[in-house]
């Protein structure tokens, strides 16, 4: 695979397929994602959503490429599982890996603004769910990455607790500006956050979605109800029964 | 943090959403499947209730002095052999021959762990060899060991090297091996180099399963002691224990079976102490 930046464009790949054994998950996907656009990507339980977030990291090495896969070197994952090291304390798991002198005073000033300031110095272990996804944000956008790769960050999250994350990581990715692939199966996460929404299905991408509104969203916009009512039809969700 | 009165949307559903959606109703407590922590000392009620039978068992003439000496008689020899002079260069012949071995057999069980838990060609060369060792019996190799290192103090301290280094390896590099693949995964997306991903994910990651090869190193090397000092000696506890066995004496085999559980508990607690330090952040999940 090589991998080198453009100026355009953030992500580059071409005919993306990855299959386990005889099962094929991903067929011939193409993808484009222009610099510091917010992606969200749809998909049933099993649709192989985590499975192209894990190429696109380049943590699968029996994913196969026709030609070209671009994709910044600077490219940052945010796991559903915060993988937070348990030996070592918040800020330690915040610097690790970075070999800039002022790592520990960027990481104390990040952990203020996702709120844990007085968290440095504990073990990850007494931390509370919300909180080492949020130290795990803290650690990702702390890099300054070009390209943000997130699955399903928040899906172990209570509902209000999620809420003040989309808020926060939107917060934080304005500043930053990165480009991000946000992993989800909550549709209204996908409409109050994102540029453009994919739909993968049987191993494609079977809709892409332009969401041209501006911030901050109301989810009254006839725009969105239409395009919420779209993906759940798609999804086989008859909004009406609920 | 965040305002989110400019987030309309966000304001909405944070009014939606309850306090306690997601918590369960509880009632009572939940079944406890581990078993709690121990207070301090209560690991001894054993041992003790052990030596109270013993006692009891000896003095209603149940168990005669012939065939096992009563506790307290074997605390008072052993009192009369330390008084005189007499144990301490047996006990520490042994010491520095259990010691010696077990600082060998940790430290290049730890290194052979490293090179064949981190290297595939490590783990071709080391890892078979060491399977082998595990299959053979140390006392087997007595017969050769003499032939190579002579009947000194060389073949009794290499002999102990090598009981020591099997489970010290075994331990060490199964947990090299079972290292969390999510780490690894989280280690290649920051970027770590090699030498970052060893000192900072790796090694603290092994550390639990070194420590329990410790455990078992540090009584190990005691038990083999004990059979190797049959062979050509003058001093050690266990040749205080078999002349006592030539004459009969039961309550210096006793004190000799005392100051081996001693040295046992006592090593035992200070790995546990050393673990406990070493391994501060797991305490905060129990706590
Ligand atoms: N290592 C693997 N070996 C075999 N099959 C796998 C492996 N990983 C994933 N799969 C299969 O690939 C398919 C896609 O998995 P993937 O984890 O990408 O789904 P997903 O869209 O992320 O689902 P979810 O929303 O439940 O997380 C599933 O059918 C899964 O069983
Ligand atoms: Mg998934």
């Amino acid at each position: 695979m090589n991998v080198h930046t453009s100026s355009f464009s953030s992500v580059s790949l071409r005919n993306l397929s990855r299959g386990f054994g005889d099962k094929t998950i991903l067929k011939d996907i193409t993808l484009e994602i222009p610099k510091g656009q917010f992606v969200a990507l749809l998909g049933e339980s099993g649709s192989g959503k985590t499975t192209l977030l894990r190429a696109l990291a380049g943590l699968d090495d029996d994913a196969v490429t026709e030609g070209e896969f671009r994709r910044p070197d600077n490219t940052s994952v945010l796991f559903q599982d915060a993988r937070l090291l348990p030996w070592m304390s918040v800020i330690d798991n915040l610097t690790l890996g970075l070999r800039r002198s002022d790592a520990k005073a960027t990481a104390r000033t990040m952990l203020e603004a996702v709120g844990l300031g007085d968290k440095a110095d504990v073990w990850p272990s007494t931390l509370s769910g919300g909180q080492k996804q949020r130290a795990a944000l803290a650690r990702s956008l702390l890099r300054r990455p070009e390209l943000l790769l997130a699955d399903e960050p928040f899906g172990a999250l209570d509902a209000l607790t999620r809420i003040r994350m989309h808020g926060l990581l939107f917060h934080l990715v304005e500043q930053t500006k990165p480009a991000v692939v946000l992993v989800t199966h909550d549709v209204d996460e996908a409409l109050l956050l994102s540029d453009r929404i994919l739909v993968l299905r049987d191993g494609r991408i079977a809709e892409d979605h332009q969401v041209d509104l501006p911030h901050p969203r109301s989810p009254g916009h006839p725009v969105l109800m239409e395009l919420r009512r779209m993906l759940l039809t798609s999804f086989g969700v008859e909004q009406n029964l609920i | 943090m965040t305002d989110y009165t400019s987030y309309p949307y966000l304001a909405a559903r944070l009014q939606r959403a309850q306090p306690g959606d997601d918590q369960q109703a509880r009632t009572g407590k939940a079944v406890r499947l581990t078993p709690g922590r121990l207070p301090a000392g209560a690991r001894l009620i054993g041992p003790l209730l052990l030596l109270f039978v013993w006692e009891a068992a000896s003095r209603l003439g149940i168990l005669s002095a012939y065939t096992l000496t009563a506790p307290s008689t074997a605390v008072v020899t052993g009192y009369e052999m330390l008084a005189d002079g007499m144990l301490l260069p047996h006990l520490m012949a042994s010491a520095g021959r259990a010691y010696a071995g077990l600082f060998l057999g940790v430290t290049v069980g730890v290194l052979l762990a490293l090179l064949s838990g981190l290297t595939r060609s490590g783990e071709a060369l080391i890892d078979g060899v060491v399977q082998i060792k595990r299959a053979v019996p140390t006392l087997a190799l007595v017969p050769l060991v003499i032939i190579w290192l002579g009947i000194g103090e060389a073949m009794k301290i290499f002999l102990i090297f090598t009981a020591v280094l099997v489970p010290v390896y075994i331990n060490t590099h199964a947990a090299l091996r079972g290292i969390d693949i999510g780490h690894v995964e989280l280690a290649r997306t920051l970027g770590l180099t090699r030498g970052e991903f060893i000192r900072k994910v790796a090694l603290p990651g092994a550390l639990p399963g070194f420590f329990v090869s410790l455990r078992l190193a540090v009584t190990l090397c005691w038990t083999a002691l004990v059979v190797l000092e049959l062979i050509n000696t003058q001093t050690g506890i266990g040749y205080l224990m078999n002349r006592a066995r030539d004459w009969g004496q039961t309550d210096v085999i006793v004190v000799g079976i005392f100051i081996y559980a001693i040295l046992g508990l006592v090593s035992d607690t200070v790995v546990r102490l050393i673990e406990a330090r070493a391994l501060a952040y797991r305490r905060a999940l129990g706590a």
